[in-house]
């Protein structure tokens, strides 16, 4: 890319090519960012950022803490025990409360892309995808928080 | 252009034009952007099954994570199915994880020599993990230890 829109074009290319466009773009530097303003879809598209850095974070340590298995059952048995400590379960619901809406939102997103006539109803969609988010959540919060008690 | 917005004048507070969303929202047309982006959304659907089932899987039945331990892994990896499901969330998930961080650096970023050494210490971190969780996952053999699940 050489600070043009190449690789966009047509009225619906236009915010994202600009950003992408001036990423490499030196002398527009007030240009970069795409924090934005104006309606409810601020809020998931922030949600969407915060949740997904979150889960690769702890995918990371994930990855790493599974890999110790392969230095034998004294080992990752240590690894496991840790998990079973009242704080470390409040993070625990925390990484599936983002997993839960990193996945219904970016279903959402998903859909309007694939289906662009469905961006007409996105002010639905997004409260559906809310109400969705909260339904799963009941469940969710209600046998991981009986786990941790039965942790108490 | 319909909704072209002028970011080169700062709007000094005025609120953004409300964007016209019915012709659907902007995407990549070509190159390797337009990969990404469609990867992102194939990998996300995938990922809904993988990852979320995983999520659940885990976490919910039977006590949760607390009953994960060696031998559950054991027993566990004595499927091949499993296995594979594992290995394949592994890839997908980080792909999609640092292409997102990647989307994020350059969204920030300004410095091209600072988003270069960030992206490329993405790269080296997924890679380094990738091979470590593949070794891991297809090598894994729980007789090794005389517990043979």
């Amino acid at each position: 890319m050489d600070g043009s829109v190449d690789g966009f074009a047509g009225p619906r290319a236009t915010l994202k090519a600009i950003t992408v466009a001036t990423r490499t773009d030196k002398k527009k530097n007030d240009d970069f960012g795409t924090v934005y303003r104006g309606h409810e879809g601020q809020w998931s598209w922030l949600f969407h950022r915060v949740t997904g850095v979150a889960i690769i974070l702890f995918l990371f340590a994930h990855i790493v803490d599974t890999a110790v298995i392969g230095w034998g059952p004294e080992a990752y048995d240590k690894v496991t025990a840790a998990y079973k400590n009242p704080l470390v379960h409040l993070l625990e619901l925390g990484l599936v409360t983002a997993v839960i809406y990193h996945s219904l939102n970016g279903l959402k997103i998903t859909l309007i892309d694939f289906f662009p006539s469905l961006a007409g109803h996105i002010k639905a969609l997004g409260r559906t995808t809310v109400l969705l988010f909260v339904l799963c959540m009941i469940p969710v919060v209600a046998i991981m928080g009986k786990q941790t008690l039965d942790l108490l | 252009m319909a909704t072209t917005i002028d970011r080169s004048q700062p709007s000094a507070g005025a609120p953004e034009p409300q964007r016209d969303m019915r012709g659907g929202r902007e995407r990549p047309i070509g190159g390797f952007e337009l990969w990404a982006w469609l990867f992102m959304r194939i990998s996300g659907l995938v990922l809904l099954v993988l990852a979320v089932g995983h999520t659940l899987i885990m976490h919910l039945p039977s006590g949760g994570v607390d009953r994960v331990d060696f031998q559950f892994v054991a027993a566990r990896w004595g499927s091949p199915f499993w296995r594979t499901w594992d290995w394949m969330m592994l890839t997908l998930a980080l792909i999609h994880g640092i292409n997102g961080l990647r989307n994020i650096t350059l969204d920030y970023v300004r410095k091209p020599g600072m988003r270069f050494a960030l992206n490329m210490a993405y790269y080296v971190l997924g890679f380094t993990l990738l091979i470590l969780g593949t070794v891991i996952v297809v090598t894994f053999d729980p007789t090794k230890w005389g517990s043979g699940a």
